[in-house]
This record gives structure tokens, C-alpha cells and sequence, in this order.
């Protein structure tokens, strides 16, 4: 299987987790990175021009 | 047979329907209305294509038995690729969500495609869940002694028991996925047929 | 045109307006490729996390007070799984949703005995050994009343229980069959032969852990790890993963009803979060057709932004 040693992670995330509190909330910073990822998405998808599509006058 | 009695067939019937709801070009359409020009639209499409990602795993995963991945490097990497193929699902449905509610996408009768995509993201929560605990270590010994109280307390755990593990292998390798695609497909051709939702209407939000 | 009876929240226009050319199986395609690249990279640069099992043996060796304070409790049926109730025994009405004991109702479908489950049958799997032998058909022919006995007396000796050169040792004078039946178990258990015979009771094949995990998740030292990996209900455990991987990030609602009251004073908390997060769930399903929530899309205004380009457009 040595040569399969190649597929070994490069930065395996297997150290205690490390985790943010604030009040009642405790998150994972790996979770808190997945949701604000989520989030910054979002608002990039709703805000970046679509390509392709035949652009319309942009001034009437 | 004279004309009357084909078109009384089940089968001429059912192919009348199905070509009436759904003809190829609305099946696959080469056009969309000028509106649907935004970065929101593609999230379904790649909600899609991790779902597709997330079997394709699963399916490498399935093919050396359920515990070829803990002695294996292949099998581990593989074990890779279907978790974080389900990361990405999740993350572009909750996003595809998202964007749905924000375009009150059931208006003009769509609300059954609404409710089906309300029941694939429970239905994938269920098979994220069973999947955690099918993987045979220490995360799924944890997982499935947590959840028992939740599942038993609604008194589900008689027939549905965590703890069982070929149960819950077998639930999150057939029962759950074939439930999941079945629940997409239905979704995606609800889609299909109704069009995409068309913008309000500039005065609604005036008078309103 | 337009009947007087247009609901903006629930009908929608019709489209009179123009198409243009969209290619969505190319899209499609695209979508497939960037995901599998993705998915190829993040699992190239971190992997996965497989935290081995815990066996039994494991527990025993590493936690040997634990253990043996965890198969006393099986023994005189004060542990959490000898405690349950449905769906595993008759000790408790368990979980109630107000007047509602839905598990109870369903009834004991997954039953366990804790003591002949994981003391008796264990034992009796053991290759003879004479004083073992004698033991167990003391057991097993002694009434109800004098078993419960030595139980009481083998409880009470066993605040002063000791491990002496690996051995279990408690000094109880009127438990009967017990000192010794106790103290095999804790051999079978160090030796990996107690994992074998709670998970082969069903026969030769295996898929059922029910006995073995209820068995774990009663001592602590189970949930000691779990606790140091930041999993355990009250630190928002199921959202994580071991180690620095994202975890279950979506179920982060059903997760915060634990942390706060009355849901995490409250004996009946797993029903209760249930019982909201079904309630919850019904008001997603049902978004469509409830007022107020079904409106906020039109009064907040984001579909302006995802839909510029046709509002740009319009006269
Ligand atoms: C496995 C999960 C899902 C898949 C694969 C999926 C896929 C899709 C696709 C391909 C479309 C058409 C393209 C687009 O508008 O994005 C679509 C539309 C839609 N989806 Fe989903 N979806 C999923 C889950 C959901 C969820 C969780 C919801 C909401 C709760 C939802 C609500 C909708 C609605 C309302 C539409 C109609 C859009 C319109 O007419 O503009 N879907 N979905």
C-alpha cells in the first residue's frame, strides 16, 4: 500500500478541534469557517454580475 | 381496434399525459426567460451535482465491504471524497434554500416543488445521519448512543434502533439514498414542468 | 387584466416577456466537474477523521474502576440502560411529551435484560472452569429474594472495591456466587472476550451493537472522550466532529434547543426538542401558505437584487 502513501492528507485536520463561545453558542471553528463560507456565497451570488447572458441596455 | 378504443388504452393515456405535462422541450429546455440571469440559479444544478458526487463515493466506498476504509489508504481517501462531497451538497442546498425563500419561489403553483425540496433536505438530514453512524469507530459509537434518547423518546427507536448497525448501514445505503433521488427527481421535473418562478411584479410591492 | 384576487405572495405573473438561450445540461456538466475538482482537492489537503472504537477491553484496561463500577450497576439495575424503559425494559415510564408516553405506548421492542445480558449469558459463554461452573448454577438455582440478596450485599461491599494485581477484589461475605462471578467478568472484559459475547448473542453473523454500545454509554468512559473532543450534547456535540473536521453544521438549530432552558433542565428534554423541531419543520413545509412568513421574501426586497437585470430593464 506504499505506493498508495501518496493519497495521505496534506494537512489532516486530526488534532483537537479548536472552538469558539460566545454566550450560549460553541462552535467549531471548522463549522463557523463552513457558515461563514455559506453566508459570504450567498451574498456573492446575489451580487456578482451573471456572464453570458445577452446584457440588456443598461439605460432605458 | 378503431381510434377510440387506442386512445382508451392506459398506455396511450398515461403517454397523452405524460407528452402533454412534460414534451421534450420543457423536459429540456434550450431557452430560459430573460429574468433567470443570476449566480442564485445555479445552486440547484450543483446541489445536484454533489448529490451525484456523494453516490458516486458511496458507491466506490460499497464496493470492498463496510470496513475496507480503516485499513486501507485508498479506502480512506475515498472515505475523503464522500465526505466532503457531502459537505458541498449541503452547503449548495442550504444556499439553493435560501435563495428559494428569497424568491418566494412557490407562487404560481409551485408549491409542491417547494415542499418536495423541504422533504429531500430532511430526508438527506436522515441520511447524513445514518451515514455517521454506519462508519464502524469511535465518532459513530458516540453519535448513535446520543441519538438513541432523541429517536427512542419519540418512540421510533422500537422499529428504528440506532444501535443496530447493519439496520442503519442498510438504511443509509439503499433505503435513504433511493428515497433522496427519487425525491429530487420528483423535484426537479415539478420543476420543469411549472417553469421557473417569474419576478414580482414592480406594483405588487407598491399597492401591497 | 388583472382579477381584483391576485395574492402577490402565492400567485405569480405570467411571463410576457422574452427568452433567451440557456444551456442547462452544459451547465450541468460544468457544475459535475467543479465539484468532483473540489471535492478531489479538500479531501487531498485534509482527509478524514477515523478515531478508532472503543472496545470494551479497551474500557477495562484503561478504566478499570469505571468498568467495574458500570457492571455493578447492570448488576442490581441502577444504570442508565437498566433505568431506560421503553424500548428496552419496563423500569421507567420514560420520556413524556405532557400526557403523551409515546415510547411506552409503542412499548419494549429492543429488550434488554441488564443483568442476565451482560453478566449471566456472558459468563456462561466462558470455557468451563469448575468454580465458575458452580457458581452460575448457584445463581441460576436460587430464588428471586435470595439473588436480590446477595446483590444488596455484594453492593454495599463493593464501596470498598479494589483492583489487586489486575484482579477485581470485593470482600462481600453474603453475596453468594457473586465475588467470583464479578471478578471473571472483569477478567473477560480485560481480555477482549466480553466484546465478543454481547455482540455474537444473536449467533454466529453479527450486525446488532444494541448491547455493547448501551453497555459503553453507561460507564463514563465513553463520554470522557467525547467530552475532551468537544462532543457531548451540551457543547453543541452534535454539530462536531473529531478533530478540526466541520461536522453536522446543519442540524445547529436542532443542537441550540439543548442549550438552553427548559429543554436542558428538563428530564423530558430529548421529546420536547423533538417535539419542536417536527413543529418547526411542518412551518418550513408549510412556508408556502403561511401568512406573514410566506411575505417576507416581497418586503425584504433581496429577489430585487437576484432579479436586477429584468427591473433594470422594465419602461
Ligand atoms: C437534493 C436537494 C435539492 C436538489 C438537487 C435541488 C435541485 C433543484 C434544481 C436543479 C432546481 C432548478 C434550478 C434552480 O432554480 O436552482 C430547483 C428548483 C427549486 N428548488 Fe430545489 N433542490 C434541492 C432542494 C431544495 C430545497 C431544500 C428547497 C427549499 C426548501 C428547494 C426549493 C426549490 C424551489 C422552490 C425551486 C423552484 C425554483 C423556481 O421556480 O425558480 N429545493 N431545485
Amino acid at each position: 500500500m506504499s505506493s498508495f502513501g501518496l493519497l495521505a492528507a496534506i494537512w489532516p485536520l486530526t488534532t483537537l478541534g479548536h472552538y469558539v463561545s460566545w454566550h450560549v453558542i460553541q462552535i467549531s471553528v471548522a463549522n463557523l469557517i463552513v457558515i461563514i463560507l455559506m453566508v459570504v456565497t450567498f451574498i456573492v451570488a446575489l451580487f456578482a454580475p451573471f456572464p453570458g447572458r445577452r446584457r440588456r441596455k443598461e439605460n432605458p | 381496434m378503431s381510434t377510440t378504443e387506442i386512445d382508451r388504452q392506459w398506455t396511450t393515456r398515461l403517454r397523452k399525459r405524460v407528452a402533454g405535462k412534460l414534451p421534450p422541450e420543457k423536459l429540456l429546455p434550450d431557452t430560459q426567460p430573460t429574468y433567470v440571469s443570476s449566480w442564485i440559479y445555479v445552486f440547484g444544478v450543483t446541489t445536484m451535482a454533489a448529490l451525484g458526487v456523494v453516490i458516486a463515493s458511496g458507491c466506490l466506498l460499497a464496493l470492498r465491504g463496510p470496513q475496507w476504509w480503516h485499513t486501507s489508504s485508498v479506502g480512506h481517501f475515498v472515505n475523503s471524497l464522500h465526505l466532503w462531497s457531502v459537505e458541498i451538497f449541503f452547503f449548495a442546498m442550504v444556499i439553493h434554500l435560501w435563495g428559494k425563500y428569497f424568491m418566494a419561489a412557490w407562487r404560481g403553483g409551485r408549491a409542491l416543488t417547494w415542499m418536495t425540496g423541504v422533504v429531500t433536505f430532511l430526508t438527506s438530514i436522515a441520511t447524513a445521519f445514518t451515514g455517521y453512524v454506519s462508519q464502524s469507530n469511535f465518532d459513530s459509537q458516540w453519535i448513535s448512543t446520543q441519538a438513541k434518547d432523541g429517536i427512542n423518546s419519540t418512540g421510533a427507536g422500537a422499529f428504528w434502533n440506532v444501535l443496530n448497525s447493519g439496520q442503519m448501514l442498510m438504511w443509509h445505503i439503499v433505503l435513504l439514498p433511493i428515497a433522496a433521488v427519487a425525491l429530487t427527481a420528483l423535484h426537479v421535473l415539478l420543476v420543469r414542468i411549472k417553469g421557473v418562478v417569474p419576478p414580482f411584479e414592480k406594483t405588487t410591492e407598491v399597492t401591497q | 387584466m388583472r382579477s381584483k384576487a391576485f395574492r402577490p405572495d402565492v400567485d405569480a405573473p405570467e411571463w410576457k416577456g422574452g427568452h433567451s438561450p440557456y444551456d442547462i445540461i452544459k451547465e450541468g456538466t460544468i457544475a459535475l466537474v467543479v465539484v468532483s475538482i473540489l471535492t478531489v482537492l479538500l479531501s487531498v489537503a485534509f482527509g478524514s477523521p477515523d478515531d478508532p472504537s472503543i472496545t470494551i477491553k479497551a474500557w477495562s484496561t484503561n478504566a478499570p474502576m469505571d468498568f467495574a463500577t458500570t457492571a455493578l450497576s447492570e448488576l442490581n439495575a441502577t444504570s442508565g440502560s437498566a433505568q431506560y424503559g421503553a424500548p428496552y425494559n419496563h423500569a421507567s415510564t420514560g420520556q413524556q411529551l405532557g400526557p403523551l408516553t409515546l415510547a411506552k405506548w409503542i412499548g419494549v421492542r429492543v429488550p434488554v435484560n441488564s443483568v442476565n445480558d451482560y453478566i449471566i449469558d456472558p459468563l456462561r459463554s466462558l470455557p468451563k472452569q469448575p468454580a465458575l461452573t458452580a457458581d452460575l448454577s448457584q445463581w441460576s438455582s436460587a430464588s428471586g429474594s435470595t439473588r436480590a440478596g446477595w446483590v444488596k450485599d455484594y453492593s454495599q461491599a463493593a464501596n470498598q472495591m479494589q483492583i489487586v494485581n489486575g484482579q477485581l477484589v470485593v470482600n462481600a461475605t453474603n453475596a453468594g456466587p457473586l465475588p467470583v462471578m464479578m471478578a471473571d467478568l472483569f477478567q473477560m472484559a480485560r481480555t477482549g472476550a466480553l466484546d465478543q459475547a454481547l455482540v455474537t448473542q444473536n449467533g454466529f453473523y453479527t450486525s446488532d451493537y444494541t448491547l455493547p454500545l448501551l453497555f459503553l454509554a453507561d460507564g463514563t468512559y465513553l463520554s470522557g472522550i467525547a467530552q475532551k473532543q468537544h462532543l457531548t450534547g451540551d457543547q453543541w456535540g452534535m454539530m462536531n466532529e473529531t478533530g478540526n473536521y466541520p461536522g453536522q453544521a446543519w442540524l445547529w438549530l436542532y443542537t441550540f434547543w439543548y442549550q438552553i432552558k427548559p429543554f436542558n433542565a428538563s428530564g423530558n428534554g430529548d421529546v420536547l426538542v423533538w417535539g419542536l423541531m417536527m413543529v418547526l419543520s411542518a412551518g418550513l413545509l408549510l412556508t408556502p401558505f403561511i401568512p406573514g412568513l410566506r411575505s417576507i421574501p416581497r418586503k425584504t426586497r433581496v429577489y430585487r437584487l437576484i432579479w436586477r437585470e429584468h427591473y433594470r430593464s422594465l419602461p
